[in-house]
């Protein structure tokens, strides 16, 4: 059965309203203070660090984004671990909200379809998570250019815009987890819950739950031990289990876009690196072509999640 | 075939809304099961029946915001599951339970209705000040709706379905938690929209505010339509009378002038010069003629209404008979 009219009919209206809403809101407004006053701290470090090696490297902009010194981790891990909490802040009572509202009925009156209020809602959060990034990532390019005196090149601009855009992707993930718990759980505070019980298991167990579990299923082998090596097996399955988390995912392909002279991100073997002029940076575009499996990934999971709580909400009875 | 089954079988000259065997099933349970009514341009019908009644289901089905399970229904000629957004554009709907963004206006609330609605800009200005006039909720235009009772809400949510120019409306239990003067307010503003030719039904278990304003009501019970029509039909069906008219007056043979007035059931002496009438409609203009014919002196003439309340106590005090029996 074919319906009449278009699914985006009214996308706008709610797009414009959900947006303002959000960035007007006191618990945007408390998010994006925690990431800017975390990341600038982390920044500040990276700064400090760097000042003592300025003319030895080539892409300085960049180690910005990379370089930690303790105890605080760097730029792009605090943004791995703060960007979840941002999207989940912003998700977790999307549709849940409405039903408590009791605005869900006389919204979906008007003549627009479910699609436009799910979809109008969804892109909302997110681009008010885009220009959040988009801020934070042109401060640090500022301040970049402030406290260290060097331009940045083309290069690494492209670089950090490629971070700036897998970053949003990231988000993508969170931010459809946590509407699709909106939609599963009508109290806000459940969804919430439950949304940050997946990030923290996803984020702080699974790390050192994957390892167990590749170990259960490719015992180590005691002859790479003794040469103080991974057993190949154990690896391979350690890595692959743990790309089940959005967080690593985000990770490696940070790495290859934020460090130019990555060259792969699973175990090197030998062979591999025949021939290879270590140290030498990649150009851009392989480093994305290192990276590109895992921002697939974190599309592929965003529209997974996006489409579940599709078909649950065309599903959902109406009565509030 | 039921009775009102052949009734509907063929759909009223100006049925807004026509329903086929119209039945909702959660499982092997039927909320709604296989109703059939017609609803006429311009009428106010009333959908009552106690909660769970299945009242609220059979408006979420006219609205598409549920699956039928069998049976059709159609809204101004669409059917609302192919053609929802037909339907939604005509169609306006004042939820039991109405919400509203209390952070933002009232006319902030409209406005974001009415872009969904498509309107444009000075449209939208437009017909958000003649709403907010008709409804008496201009001066607080641009106050937070957090601030609002809840029969300002009420009215507030009225003044969507004007904003909309709605040909139907659809109002579900909009009475319910009203003060007095609140639902005096509330119930003349569905009589000006009924008087602005639009169709109204009205949801509702509040029989005496339902009997003020409805033309037509159907009885729901269990899911299925026990009874339907105007509440003087209802009368004479269930009560066996509709109007009882006393009349005191003198005179040669009142009694039996009495009786001859169509419409007139019955005639109780209660005493030489005082008289009780049943009839089906109101008779105390033709029971004042009667006197004046008999050279008699009137010296009072009143009418009890039938009441829904009576025609509702009694149809819920006997099980259903199986079809539907419709007064009209």
């Amino acid at each position: 059965m074919r319906r009449e009219g278009s699914a985006f009919q009214g996308v706008g209206a709610v797009f414009v309203k959900e947006l303002s809403d959000n960035i007007s809101s006191v618990r945007m407004l408390m998010l994006e203070l925690l990431i800017v006053v975390t990341a600038m701290a982390a920044l500040y470090e990276a700064i400090a660090a760097l000042r003592q090696n300025t003319a030895e490297d080539p892409f300085l902009l960049l180690r910005l984004f990379t370089v930690s010194q303790a105890p605080l981790p760097s730029f792009v891990a605090i943004l791995g671990f703060l960007i979840p909490l941002m999207a989940i802040g912003l998700g977790f009572d999307l549709i849940n909200s409405e039903h408590n509202r009791c605005t869900l009925s006389r919204i979906l009156a008007q003549p627009i379809y479910r699609d436009a209020l799910l979809l109008g809602k969804y892109l909302a959060g997110l681009a008010t998570i885009a220009i959040s990034l988009t801020a934070l990532w042109l401060l640090v390019i500022g301040l970049g250019l402030i406290f260290l005196g060097v331009p940045p090149g083309g290069e690494e601009i492209s670089r950090s815009l490629a971070f700036l855009v897998i970053a949003i992707f990231y988000a993508g993930v969170w931010l459809s987890l946590a509407m699709l718990l909106s939609i599963v759980f009508r109290s806000p505070a459940t969804a919430a819950l439950v949304a940050l019980g997946i990030w923290l298991f996803l984020t702080v167990l699974w790390p050192m739950l994957a390892p167990a579990i590749a170990q259960a299923i490719v015992p180590p082998d005691p002859r790479f031990a003794v040469l103080g090596l991974d057993t190949p097996g154990t690896a391979i399955w350690t890595q692959l289990l743990q790309r089940f988390s959005p967080n690593d995912l985000f990770g490696e392909a940070m790495l290859a876009v934020l460090s130019p002279t990555t060259r792969t991100l699973g175990p090197v073997f030998l062979d591999q690196i025949r021939g290879a002029v270590m140290g030498a940076p990649l150009p851009f575009g392989q480093s994305v072509m290192i990276a590109w499996p895992q921002t697939v990934g974190l599309i592929a999971c965003t529209i997974v999640l996006f489409v579940a709580g599709y078909v649950l909400f065309q599903r959902q009875e109406v009565r509030a | 075939m039921s009775e009102q089954q052949n009734h509907t079988a063929a759909t009223r000259p100006e049925a807004v809304i026509a329903a086929r065997d119209l039945t909702k099933r959660y499982g092997k349970t039927s909320v709604v099961d296989a109703i059939n009514f017609d609803i006429a341009k311009g009428e106010v019908f009333g959908l009552l029946g106690p909660n769970g009644a299945g009242k609220t289901t059979t408006i979420l089905m006219m609205l598409g915001l549920t699956e039928i399970s069998a049976g059709r229904v159609s809204v101004l000629g669409f059917d609302p599951a192919r053609q929802p957004l037909q339907v939604k554009r005509r169609v306006g709907y004042l939820p039991d339970a109405v919400g509203f963004y209390d952070h933002l206006t009232a006319v902030e609330n409209l406005a974001y209705a009415a872009k969904l609605m498509g309107l444009g800009v000075a449209e939208r200005s437009r017909r958000i000040a003649a709403a907010l006039t008709c409804v008496r909720l201009l001066d607080v235009a641009d106050k937070r709706v957090a601030t609002f009772s809840r029969g300002m809400r009420q009215r507030l949510g009225l003044a969507e379905i004007i904003v909309k120019r709605a040909e139907i409306a659809i109002l579900d239990e909009p009475t319910s938690g009203l003060d007095p003067q609140a639902t005096i307010e509330f119930l003349d503003l569905i009589r000006e929209l009924k008087a602005e030719g639009v169709t109204v039904l009205l949801s509702s278990h509040m029989l005496d505010q339902v009997q003020r304003v409805c033309d037509r009501v159907a009885l729901f019970r269990v899911g299925k339509i026990a009874m339907m029509g105007s509440v003087a039909e209802l009368s004479v069906q269930v009560l066996g009378a509709g109007f009882v008219v006393e009349v005191e007056a003198d005179g040669a043979g009142i009694a039996r002038r009495l009786a001859a007035i169509p419409g007139v059931g019955n005639v109780e002496t209660l005493a030489d010069d005082r008289f009780r009438m049943t009839a089906d409609r109101d008779v105390r203009a033709d029971a004042a003629r009667a006197v004046v014919a008999a050279n008699g002196a009137l010296r009072r003439l009143s009418v009890d209404e039938p009441s829904l309340e009576a025609i509702y106590a009694r149809c819920f005090q006997v099980p259903p008979s199986g079809g539907v029996r419709d007064a009209a």
